[in-house]
C-alpha cells in the first residue's frame, strides 16, 4: 500500500540498500510538496538496532527514535527491546523498525544500523547486521571489530563525550546526535529533539541536548557525509 | 463518570500495556485490583498511577486469587473492573473465572502470556489459550480475544469490557509479553466517539423490585447491583431464577447450567470476529492469532510474491468462543493448513476439529518463548509445499 503522498508519483526502488558510500542513500531526489521542499523518499522497511550494558539508555534511545517517527514524523515505527533477566547488566538491546507502510514483523530482519555502546552486545549482535550496513559504535569500549568487513562505520567516543557534559548518564543522548546524521533523511533535528525532551526527566533537558549536540558535531567533524 | 483525565484524542507513541490499560480507562474501568508479574507489571505499575486519576480505586492484593476476587465484588457494586497477569498468576485466577460463569459478573483479566509449565520463563508464549477456555472447573464458556497491536490492545480492552457488560461474563484477553512491550502508534478517537455498551438493569426494563429474577427474564438476566433495592440472591452453586437452591433438582440444573453455555455458544456469530487476506479460492492457508500473525502475514505475502505460491492467511481475533461455523462458511476446500503458534500446537486442534473435511492436512509450526520469524514460517510452508 503506497502511503498518501506517493500517488501519482511512480516509485520503483522502494527499499532503498545501503551503499558502503555513505549512510544517505537517499537515491530519490525529488522534491516533495507535502514536506514543503524537503527530500522525502518512501520506506518500505529500515531497521535500526542499538545495543550496550543496561543501564547505558539504550530502551531509551529506541523509545525516543520512535516517538520522533511515528508522532512528529507520521511515519510508522514499531520499537521493540530485550527482555529477562539477562538484560539486567548483560547485553541489552533495543530496535526500531521504521516504514511509511505498514510494519507486520515487529523485530529486525537485518539490521540497516547498529549503535553499539559495549563489546559484550557488539558480539552479540553484529551478526544481525546487513553486510554492507551501518556500524556506530564507541572506540573505548567496542575495540574488536572483525577484520574482514564491508561495514561503513562511525566511532563516536561516547562515555568520553559524555563526561565532558558532566555525567556518563548522558552517553545514550551523545549517541542518539551520532545516529541523527545518518538518518536525516527519515527524520528532522526538531522532531528529535522534542521526542528527546519528552523522553528525558525535565531537569536534565538542557544537559541532553547538549549531548546530542556534542555527537552531532563529532560526526561532522571527523566524517565527510554526502 | 469522571472522563477528565481520560486519554486526550490525538497520536501517541505507547506500550501495549499503556494502551491497554489507556483503553480500559476509556471504557469506564474504575478498579484494579492486582498483583504484579513479570511480564504484565507495566499494566499495573500504569493502573497505579492513572486509575486514582480518573477517580478510581487502584488496590495490590496479596496474590493473584484475590485479584480476581475483588473484580468479582467490584463489579457487583456496579464498577467496571480489571485485573492483569501472567500465565502463573492465570492459573490461580481460574476459581474466580469459574465464579464469574456461574455468578454472571462482567470482569475483565487481561493475560501477557509467559512460557510455561512452572515459572517456564518470562519472555513470549501463547501457551494459556486452552486455558482460557477450559482452565476453569465446570462448564461454561467464556470469551477471549487476541489482540497483535498497540492500537488493538486499546481497541480490543474497550471491547473486552464491552462483551463483559452485554453478556455478563469474565472475559479473558489473551496477549502476549510481545505486544504488551512493544512501543507502536496509539490513535485514541475522541471520548464521544467510542461505544460503550452497559449493563442491563432492571430499572431501565421497568422491572419492580418485587418482580425481579436475577437469573431470569432473558437468556442474560439484567443485573441489579447490590444496595438498589432488589433482593439479589447471590451464589456460586446451581439456582432456580430466583437464585433458590433449596429445591434443587436435575431440571433445574440442566437449565441454569445450558442457559450459561448457550448464551455464549449460541450467540458465537455476535461475539467472534476473524480478519481475512488472499482468502478467495486459495489452495493453502494460514490461520494464526495474536502476535504471531503479524509474522505469519509477512511469511504469506512473502511466499505469494516470491515463490508464487497460492496461501491465504486468516487470523482469529476471537480465541473463544471458537468461530467454527464461520470457518466453516469461509473456507470451501483447502489443501494444507499453516497454524504457526508460540506453543507446541494448541488451537491447532478446534482448527482441525472444524475443518475436519474441508482440508487434507493441518501442519502445526511451533514456536517455543520466541516470536516465529518470517523466515522459519516460509521454510516450513516450503518443506510441506515443494
Amino acid at each position: 500500500m503506497s502511503p498518501p503522498w506517493c500517488i501519482g508519483i511512480p516509485h520503483p526502488p522502494l527499499f532503498l540498500p545501503l551503499t558502503p558510500q555513505g549512510p544517505l542513500y537517499i537515491v530519490d531526489r525529488r522534491q516533495n510538496q507535502r514536506t514543503g521542499g524537503r527530500i522525502v523518499t518512501p520506506i518500505e522497511r529500515f531497521e535500526i538496532r542499538i545495543a550496550g550494558f543496561g543501564g547505558q539508555g539504550v530502551v531509551t534511545i529506541g523509545k525516543i527514535l520512535g516517538t520522533a517517527f511515528t508522532v512528529y514524523e507520521k511515519r510508522n515505527s514499531v520499537n521493540t527491546q530485550s527482555y529477562g533477566p539477562e538484560s539486567r547488566g548483560g547485553a541489552c538491546r533495543s530496535e526500531v523498525v521504521l516504514s511509511d507502510g505498514e510494519i507486520y514483523y515487529p523485530n529486525v530482519r537485518k539490521a540497516d544500523i547498529f549503535v553499539s555502546l559495549s563489546q559484550v552486545a557488539f558480539d552479540k549482535y553484529i551478526s544481525g547486521l546487513d553486510e554492507h550496513g551501518t556500524l556506530l559504535i564507541d572506540p573505548n569500549a567496542v575495540t574488536a571489530i572483525p577484520e574482514q568487513n564491508q561495514y561503513k562505520i562511525y566511532k563516536v567516543p561516547t562515555m568520553e563525550l559524555a563526561h565532558e557534559i558532566g555525567s556518563l548518564k548522558f552517553q545514550n543522548s551523545v549517541a542518539l546526535g551520532a545516529l541523527y546524521p545518518l538518518i536525516q533523511g527519515f527524520v528532522k533535528e526538531a522532531s528529535l529533539k522534542q521526542a528527546l525532551s519528552e523522553n528525558v526527566p525535565p531537569k536534565t533537558v538542557d544537559s541532553n541536548l547538549s549531548a546530542f549536540e556534542k555527537g552531532f558535531q563529532h560526526i561532522q567533524k571527523h566524517y565527510k557525509l554526502s | 463518570m469522571n472522563n477528565k483525565h481520560v486519554l486526550k484524542p490525538g497520536t501517541y507513541y505507547l506500550q501495549g500495556a499503556q494502551a491497554c490499560l489507556e483503553g480500559a480507562i476509556a471504557a469506564g474501568c474504575r478498579v484494579y485490583g492486582g498483583y504484579p508479574i513479570t511480564p504484565a507489571s507495566e499494566i499495573m505499575e500504569h493502573a497505579a498511577q492513572r486509575i486514582p486519576q480518573v477517580g478510581g480505586r487502584f488496590i495490590q492484593m496479596e496474590d493473584e486469587i484475590a485479584s480476581a476476587c475483588v473484580l468479582l465484588g467490584a463489579s457487583w457494586a456496579g464498577k467496571k473492573a480489571m485485573t492483569a497477569t501472567s500465565s502463573p498468576g492465570f492459573s490461580l485466577m481460574q476459581e474466580a473465572i469459574s465464579y464469574g460463569i456461574m455468578s454472571e459478573t462482567p470482569l475483565v483479566i487481561v493475560d501477557v502470556q509467559r512460557p510455561g509449565p512452572g515459572q517456564g520463563y518470562v519472555t513470549t508464549s501463547q501457551e494459556d489459550v486452552m486455558q482460557a477456555r477450559w482452565g476453569h472447573h465446570g462448564e461454561g464458556s467464556t470469551i477471549s480475544l487476541a489482540p497483535a497491536s498497540v492500537q488493538e490492545m486499546y481497541e480490543f480492552t474497550i471491547e473486552a469490557f464491552n462483551l463483559s457488560e452485554q453478556w455478563r461474563t469474565p472475559v479473558l484477553i489473551m496477549t502476549e509479553e510481545t505486544v504488551a512491550h512493544m512501543r507502536e502508534r496509539l490513535v485514541v478517537p475522541p471520548i464521544e466517539e467510542i461505544q460503550i455498551i452497559p449493563r442491563k438493569k432492571p430499572q431501565d426494563l421497568g422491572i419492580p423490585p418485587e418482580d425481579y429474577l436475577p437469573w431470569g427474564h432473558d437468556i442474560v438476566a439484567p443485573m441489579a447491583n447490590w444496595g438498589e433495592g432488589y433482593n439479589v440472591n447471590h451464589i456460586g452453586l446451581v439456582h432456580l431464577e430466583d437464585g433458590n437452591i433449596t429445591q434443587y433438582d436435575l431440571e433445574m440444573h440442566d437449565r441454569c447450567v445450558k442457559r450459561l453455555q448457550a448464551k455464549i455458544e449460541g450467540n458465537v456469530d455476535k461475539i467472534a470476529k476473524v480478519e481475512t487476506r488472499y482468502i478467495e479460492t486459495c489452495k493453502h492457508l494460514v490461520i494464526c492469532y495474536g502476535s504471531v500473525s503479524r509474522t505469519a502475514i509477512e511469511a504469506v505475502m512473502e511466499a505469494r510474491e516470491s515463490r508464487g505460491l497460492d496461501i491465504g492467511f486468516l487470523r482469529l481475533k476471537t480465541l473463544w468462543p471458537f468461530p467454527e461455523d464461520k470457518l466453516r462458511e469461509i473456507i470451501e476446500s483447502v489443501d494444507t493448513i499453516f497454524v504457526p503458534e508460540m506453543n507446541l500446537g494448541m488451537m491447532k486442534h478446534p482448527i482441525t476439529e472444524a475443518l475436519r473435511d474441508r482440508c487434507k492436512k493441518v501442519v502445526s509450526i511451533p514456536s517455543l518463548g520466541s516470536l516465529h520469524t518470517p523466515e522459519y514460517i516460509l521454510s516450513k510452508i516450503h518443506e510441506e509445499i515443494r
